[in-house]
């Protein structure tokens, strides 16, 4: 169980004289959720989940992201000390935050040429647990590991260079194939995808559809999903859809929806539905929100907001 | 002859070496490279009289050359002084073994074997210490495989002794001649060491010829010289250096590369090199290809201060192939200047070059280039990509493609990018977990991935960790 909470969150773009984006974000986010964020084009949505992840374009003036884990978040083996149980996201390098169970997914998804699909996820899902080790490690055993990565480095290589070292703890090639093996049937991707170069040619379904994979593995507490319903013909809504229902009842993640349209709702129905106008949370609601601004637009939302103010 | 090289000659070998340690600070003081320093580098290998008279107009023609200028753009050679060279081939010869211990080489080359996770024992032999014995090993194992079929994979000083009909023929006469250029000259007058490859008529060797020791356990390799001769319908693989940086005394290395392939042949020539970081690499490397014949070049060019190096292949039948695949990566006050060349000679023929490049820290890296297509070298086709990457502002790259295209009924593609490394793209990777650092090296293992699938895994393996030691920062 875990709890993204937001509070207060300005934030401007990061360069000089760069504008202010947004004004005040509250939000919060537990898992098991999930939230709806709508609102119209430039009213900060896709600003509040970069700057989650830790997107260095952004500046934040003011406020806090905060993530507060129970002690059996990373499975019951995993004790999560009392002081380390509350962590100001803000203070954290983005894949520190990936430890701590952020997920991005992105609306435009980096195309890296030569890094094939396995071999990247491996990699990643390798860094995540180890940075996780040491995010969680006390000074003690902190010292006491560094030492014992000295000597190995000393050591070499045991049996061949072309083999690399394979350390404790890390999943190998041949058990993390039938994890990506085995997501891969369930969000029906084609098992070449494995080898394909991350992102590259790959239609923009795909890449969607690559992104609720990416969650999967990585099993996320938080996922933040940027637009991922965009660009997507039906059949690829569903399997989408099915991923991120999935992420959420089978492990139990919680989920932050950013969209435009009410389509997706139809298949990942939401708890709660935010409302996001000029860089901050203009009105929150049911999934019975998302159906009047579908029918009504955002224009009655401003005029209450205007009121209100 | 002059009276002091009869004298060379009837001396024993002892008193031969004393010869030349008296002579030592002579050579020293002395201005320039001398036709008396040839004379005692032939004396000492025991050549035919041939090979001096070679080297002889070689050095004629090194001396009257001028230095590469007036390229744009070209490396700064001015720190490279011909008069300083000299001095320095003699204790090229004398110290044969490499180092004389670990400890001997510089702090930043022991670093590298550490942080390569190369063991002790394998160290010692890739830094020339012992490497003597584990190299003839290497050569003796091949021999005994491939020496029923007439394949010959030797040392090139041996080469001149043992096969002396097929080196007289090819050593730099159509291939890589001294006249081509100033340190080819050089390298004519000085070369040393290096591999000797036979492949006879319809002969394969499935596994690659590897002279994986054979730089460092020379000590010499400076100069050396490598002649491959795959026969009509052969095909090898030869993969040259290994990913073990070079510890060099020296701050030039020349080399000589002459491959001939064969009537319907294939040769693919890869290496894999990390010079000290004060070595000019100024090298001439080329092929000819036959009548449907294949050449492949795959190289990755790393450390050094400044290289030139554009393998060339020579399409001089109808229906030959050339393939270039090189890799270049550059950091602070580095400037590594690559390319290729290739000579539509024929119809039909057909070249690709594929060309990439890592600037960092202030580093330059530049693509030059040059394909040729002859009047009459109808349907021929060429594709030329560039891609480079550059990791801050202050690094440059450039890109020079020259193309000379005399021919109409011809296919000639050319496409550039340049790309600096995306912020956008190492967030995502980092928003998944890796930290700065390994997001970025990912990045660039993808960027060069094209090279590593090429080589055997072992190389591709230490391609990849050495590019890693590189953008650490690592070795300095």
């Amino acid at each position: 169980m875990a709890v993204l909470e937001i509070n207060n969150l300005h934030a401007e773009v990061a360069e000089e004289d760069g504008e202010t984006i947004l004004q005040g974000v509250n939000l919060e986010v537990e898992s098991g959720e999930i939230h709806a964020l709508m609102g119209p084009n430039g009213s900060g949505k896709s600003t509040t989940a970069k700057i989650i992840a830790g997107h260095p374009a952004y500046k934040v003036t003011d406020g806090e992201v905060l993530i507060h884990l129970e002690d059996d978040e990373f499975g019951e083996d995993f004790e999560i000390p009392e002081d380390l149980r509350t962590w100001n996201l803000l203070d954290l390098e983005p894949n520190e935050r990936a430890a701590l169970g952020i997920f991005l997914g992105f609306q435009y998804p980096a195309e890296i040429e030569g890094v094939t699909m396995v071999n990247f996820l491996r990699t990643a899902l390798n860094a995540k647990l180890e940075e996780r080790e040491e995010l969680f490690e006390d000074e003690d055993e902190e010292a006491e590991s560094e030492g014992g990565d000295t000597n190995e480095d000393a050591a070499g290589y045991d049996t061949s260079p072309m083999e690399g070292n394979v350390e404790e703890g890390e999943i190998g090639v041949a058990e993390f194939q039938e994890i990506l093996q085995e997501k891969m049937e369930q969000l029906d991707m084609d098992e070449r995808f494995a080898s394909r170069y991350l992102n590259a040619g790959f239609s923009g379904g795909e890449k969607k559809q690559n992104e609720v994979l990416q969650a999967a593995i990585l099993e996320p507490s938080i996922a933040v999903l940027d637009e991922i319903d965009s660009g997507l013909d039906i059949d690829r809504l569903q399997d989408v859809s099915n991923g991120i229902n999935a992420l959420r009842d089978e492990q139990g993640a919680g989920i932050l929806q950013i969209t435009h349209y009410q389509r997706i709702l139809d298949y990942v129905e939401p708890d709660h539905v935010h409302v996001m106008l000029d860089g901050q949370i203009a009105k929150s609601g049911g999934p019975e929100l998302a159906e009047q601004l579908e029918d009504e637009g955002y224009d009655w939302v401003r005029e209450e907001a205007y009121e209100a103010a | 002859m002059s009276s002091d090289q009869d004298h060379l000659k009837e001396t024993d070998t002892e008193a031969r070496f004393e010869f030349k340690k008296e002579e030592k600070s002579a050579f020293e003081a002395e201005k320039g490279l001398t036709e008396e320093t040839v004379r005692v580098i032939s004396e000492d290998k025991d050549e035919p009289e041939w090979m001096l008279q070679r080297r002889l107009r070689a050095l004629k023609q090194f001396q009257e050359m001028p230095m590469p200028e007036g390229w744009p753009g070209a490396p700064d050679l001015s720190e490279v002084d011909i008069e300083d060279i000299v001095p320095y081939i003699r204790p090229d010869i004398e110290t044969r073994g490499g180092a004389e211990s670990w400890e001997d080489l510089p702090e930043e080359i022991q670093d590298t074997f550490d942080k390569l996770g190369i063991p002790e024992a394998e160290k010692n032999a890739l830094s020339g210490v012992g490497a003597q014995y584990e190299s003839e090993i290497v050569y003796q194992n091949m021999q005994e495989r491939w020496e029923e079929k007439g394949v010959i994979f030797c040392d090139m000083d041996k080469a001149v002794q043992e096969h002396e009909d097929l080196v007289k023929e090819h050593f730099m006469t159509k291939c890589v001649p001294p006249s081509d250029n100033k340190f080819a000259a050089l390298h004519g007058a000085v070369w040393s060491g290096g591999s000797f490859v036979y492949i006879p008529e319809d002969t394969t060797v499935e596994m690659p010829v590897q002279a994986y020791f054979r730089m460092n356990s020379e000590g010499m390799g400076q100069f050396e010289h490598t002649l491959i001769i795959a026969e009509d319908n052969s095909e090898v693989h030869y993969i040259e250096g290994c990913s073990a940086p070079k510890y060099s005394a020296f701050n030039l290395h020349s080399g000589g590369v002459e491959v001939f392939v064969g009537e319907n042949a294939h040769v693919q020539y890869s290496t894999v090199q990390n010079w000290s970081k004060n070595t000019y690499n100024l090298n001439t490397k080329r092929a000819i290809c036959e009548a449907d014949g294949t050449m492949e070049w795959v190289s990755g060019s790393m450390g050094s201060k400044a290289t030139m190096l554009y393998p060339s292949t020579v399409l001089k039948g109808p229906g030959a192939t050339d393939n270039h695949i090189t890799i270049a990566m550059a950091g602070e006050g580095q400037d590594i200047d690559t390319g290729a060349k290739v000579y539509h000679n024929a119809p039909e023929t057909k070249s690709t070059i594929e060309s990439k490049s890592i600037a960092k820290d202030g580093g330059r890296t530049n693509y030059r280039g040059l394909v040729h297509i002859a009047d009459g070298a109808e349907n021929s086709s060429t594709s030329v990509e560039c891609d480079a990457l550059m990791f801050d502002n202050e690094s440059t790259s450039d890109t020079m493609p020259y193309m000379e295209i005399q021919e109409s009924k011809v296919d000639v593609a050319h496409e550039a990018t340049v790309g600096k490394i995306g912020d956008e793209d190492v967030f995502y990777l980092q928003s998944r977990g890796l930290d700065d650092d390994d997001a970025k090296q990912m990045i660039v293992a993808g960027f060069i991935e094209p090279i590593t699938e090429e080589l055997p895994i072992e190389y591709a393996v230490e391609l990849n960790r050495l590019i890693e030691l590189e953008m650490e920062g690592s070795l300095g």
